[in-house]
């Protein structure tokens, strides 16, 4: 029975670890300036961790397999109730390991999230709602009109399913989608809202998820640096039709984004 | 069988009871409510496990039509990860380990005649019970069962019209865990007074076993934990039917005013997960502590560290409630908490490793019987490594960017918290079964199982961290909608196939647990050779579970292999062998 124990628990270890070295299933490639950090830091984790997950199974398959009972060939029980130099010592390693990793970590979320998007960043405002994500850009004036709740017409979409208040000379410029586009290699100010229930703003290409939250207004940051189409996603249970909040974000240069908006002030004059 | 010391005759708080009410429903011995936590959790994991093939077999099949149970809807799919989630955690997780094991257990194992408060027992268990069938009746309300997920995030668990199920169903789902947490606070006063005030002459702290270690600091978690989600709860049923405001702002649903405003939707986040977190630990520190023991049991060894281990699951307990907000990273709380929430959870990963290394260290230059519970024991260890290993990552906010909300939590939670924790029952239920029912279960049978259950777990769970990563969101009932998961579905399909045949390895412990308590082996008072109380009593315990006496406690609870002994194991209640410790 040891000997079963120990090629079952064996196998298990070696098949698990060998799809996370194969990266058969692996991130998405990443195509935001933090994509880099924050991946590197997971292979740091994942080697760390994989050495650990390997050496503690390894070592229980072995030990259930060597110490079984043998009858009167088994060698003499230790009788031991313990040793407290080694408690000492894996209680400091594992701190050392673990706050160590933190640490070493703590610098990339300290960009993503302590520090305000620059001022010459483009920004961006999603709203999520059941169940769609909506994007709304300020226009040449920069500023974002006033929403009323009374005035939104979910079943309308764009600005009205925002409940934009038109009355306000601000709301003359901006600009309702629902598809994110965004310039390339310059800095997007994301402003999170969400009018219903929770939301979570999740574009794995870009390594950014942030919830939605009903009353708060997120502001959040990101830089891609590849041009294409990303999927968005929804990663907060938000109702039934939570796997279909599906939305595109489309990294473009910055002239065809300039053009693009253009396009957009055009249509809504 | 050795002759055991006993003290002078103590009276028992009760009499015998006598016929088939007082002695089997309304009970009033802990044993009796133990078995009936038991059975309760049985019950509750079997409905769990169902709901949870249903989920397997819609994500790989979404238009199939089931025999009796007709189409299953995107809203009933997540209808099935709320009660899956919700019945597995409070009534399985919290049932079985503390309220079913630590309730049969805990008095005899410190030497006691009943829990301090028998009465106050049997209400628990028949509040928990009422909890249950209010909990089983959502599904039956018009609407249904609701789809907020176990986790009732507001606005979505607080806004009548926010979805299907959120009516009539999302109430009862409230007010059944408003019970349980009644039910839950009682057993957690019983627990911690008969720890602290029953124990047998010369059962000193540290002498206990490492079971009653675990559900004393689990009882105190208990009690400081479930008093919060009993006020979350209110506040919420309040918000939903009183018009009250606390966890929802401003909000619109389809645009149409709720007429709710100046709510914090991240207040339900905080209180609930000042519960739900220590929670997670209300689940495996039983576990823990039946494993700890059976690992020495059967390696005929003292415990590696004990003293080592008691002051980790004094720390787990401790750091438990200081870490609730590494669920929240995601959530729009402030960053610079989120910092210190991090460092505190890499911190619980500290104990909780040295607990590991003392396993390991029982096992070595031990000699191991490959019993049923020790099986499981060892499966139990394995789990535990393999779930607490992908601790680390989402305790990283960096990391967690990617990973939260993704399949890689439910790999994580399930193996670490879900299964190791059901490893944990299933091997106090072999270990202790002959206590119990006074028969021993068939072993060729506990070994299939142990089989279908270790391997079957893995096949299940290890594949859902591929899906986490390769961004694979939790609680989607279809794949459809979004291209890349196209790619995963094989990977869905691996796991549902596994479910099955996992799924089905448990019918082997239910034929097996009923086949042997009428047909199974005979069992001795001490069929194992152990050495804590409940093996020096007769099987099963008589009513007040000495025989109208207390045992005298003179050794430590894993005497074994003690040199000079005359065999290889020492009771509790035989001649001091040496100055403990």
């Amino acid at each position: 029975m040891g000997l079963i124990l120990l090629v079952v628990i064996w196998l298990i270890t070696l098949i698990s670890t060998y799809f996370f070295i194969a990266k058969t299933w692996w991130l998405p490639a990443g195509a935001s300036a933090a994509a880099a950090g924050i991946d590197h830091h997971f292979t740091t984790t994942y080697i760390l961790m994989g050495i650990v997950f390997v050496a503690a199974q390894i070592s229980l398959g072995a030990l259930v397999w060597i110490y079984r009972d043998r009858g009167s060939s088994s060698g003499k029980v230790d009788y031991s109730h313990g040793n407290t130099r080694l408690e000492i010592v894996w209680t400091l390693l594992t701190t050392v390991l673990f706050v160590g990793l933190n640490l070493a970590s703590s610098s990339i979320w300290a960009s993503e999230r302590f520090r305000a998007a620059e001022a010459n960043s483009v920004r961006v405002e999603v709203t999520g709602m059941q169940f769609a994500w909506y994007f709304r850009y300020p226009g040449p004036d920069g500023k974002f009109a006033a929403t009323n709740p009374e005035l939104e017409d979910a079943s309308a979409g764009g600005e009205a399913a925002l409940g934009l208040d038109t009355k306000d000379p601000a709301s003359k410029d901006d600009v309702v989608t629902g598809t994110m586009v965004v310039p390339v290699n310059r800095e997007i100010e994301v402003i999170l809202r969400a009018h219903d229930v929770i939301h979570s703003f999740f574009i794995p290409s870009m390594r950014f998820k942030q919830d939605a939250v009903p009353g708060l207004a997120i502001h959040m940051h990101f830089t891609a640096i590849q041009t294409g189409d990303y999927e968005i996603l929804c990663a907060e249970l938000c109702g039934l039709g939570h796997y279909k909040m599906h939305g595109m974000l489309k990294v473009v240069s910055q002239d065809e984004y300039d053009k693009w908006l253009a396009a957009r002030e055009a249509e809504k004059q | 069988m050795a002759t055991h010391d006993f003290a002078a005759q103590d009276s028992h708080a009760h009499a015998a009871p006598e016929g088939f009410i007082r002695k089997w429903v309304f009970s009033l011995d802990h044993k009796v409510i133990g078995l009936q936590y038991y059975f309760l959790a049985l019950c509750a994991v079997f409905v769990g496990m169902f709901l949870s093939l249903l989920m397997r077999i819609h994500l790989i099949w979404p238009t199939a039509t089931l025999p009796l149970l007709g189409d299953i809807k995107p809203e009933t799919y997540l209808t099935l990860v709320t009660m899956h989630g919700t019945i597995m955690v409070f009534f399985v997780l919290t049932t079985a380990p503390q309220g079913g094991f630590g309730n049969y257990f805990l008095p005899i194992q410190i030497g006691a005649p009943d829990m301090a408060f028998p009465v106050l027992n049997m209400l628990s268990f028949w509040t928990t019970f009422l909890g249950f069938i209010v909990m089983i009746a959502a599904f039956f309300v018009a609407g249904g069962a609701p789809l907020h997920g176990w986790t009732g995030y507001a606005p979505l668990s607080a806004i009548q019209s926010a979805g299907p199920g959120e009516g009539l169903g999302a109430d009862l789902w409230i007010i059944s865990i408003a019970i349980f947490c009644i039910g839950a606070l009682m057993g957690a006063l019983n627990f911690i007074t008969t720890t602290l005030d029953m124990r047998a002459k010369g059962m000193t702290m540290m002498r206990m076993p490492l079971t009653v270690w675990a559900w004393f600091v689990t009882a105190i978690l208990g009690l400081l934990a479930f008093g919060v989600l009993l006020s979350a709860g209110i506040l919420l049923l309040m918000d939903r039917n009183m018009g009250t405001s606390f966890f929802v702002p401003l909000t619109t649903i389809n645009g149409q005013l709720t007429g709710h405003k100046g709510g914090s939707p991240l207040l339900w986040q905080h209180l609930f997960w000042f519960f739900g977190h220590p929670e997670v630990y209300i689940a495996i520190l039983p576990a823990m502590g039946m494993c700890s023991q059976l690992l020495s049991v059967f390696s005929r060894k003292p415990i590696f560290g004990y003293k080592a281990m008691v002051y980790a699951i004094l720390a787990i307990g401790f750091l438990g409630f200081m870490v609730w907000g590494h669920h929240m990273f995601m959530s729009g709380m402030s960053p610079y908490t989120a910092f210190a929430f991090s460092i505190m959870t890499m911190g619980i990963g500290v104990p909780s490793a040295i607990k590991t290394f003392n396993w390991l260290g029982t096992l070595l230059r031990g000699r191991i019987r490959f019993t049923s519970p020790m099986l499981f024991a060892i499966g139990f260890v394995s789990l535990f490594v393999t779930g607490g290993i992908s601790g680390p990552f989402l305790a990283q906010p960096v990391l967690d960017i990617q990973l939260h909300d993704t399949y890689f939590v439910p790999a994580h939670f399930h193996l670490i918290m879900g299964v190791a924790s059901i490893f944990g029952i299933f091997a106090a239920t072999y270990y202790w079964f002959p206590k119990m029912f006074g028969r021993m279960m068939s072993e060729s049978l506990a070994r299939w199982h142990f089989w279908f259950s270790f391997i079957g777990t893995y096949a299940i769970f290890m594949p859902m961290h591929y899906l986490g990563m390769a961004g694979m969101p939790r609680r989607y009932s279809q794949m459809t909608e979004v291209n890349y998961l196209h790619d995963l579905i094989p990977l869905q399909k691996f796991i549902t196939y596994a479910a099955f045949i996992t799924i089905a390895g448990q019918l082997i412990f239910l034929v097996n647990l009923f086949w042997s308590m009428f047909k199974g082996k005979k069992a001795s008072d001490n069929p194992w050779e152990a050495t804590t109380l409940e093996w020096i009593t007769a099987t099963p315990p008589p009513h007040d579970n000495f025989g109208g006496k207390t045992p005298v406690v003179r050794n430590g609870p894993y005497e074994y292999n003690v040199p000079g002994a005359p065999r290889d194991y020492v009771m509790q209640t035989d001649p001091e062998v040496e100055p403990s410790h």
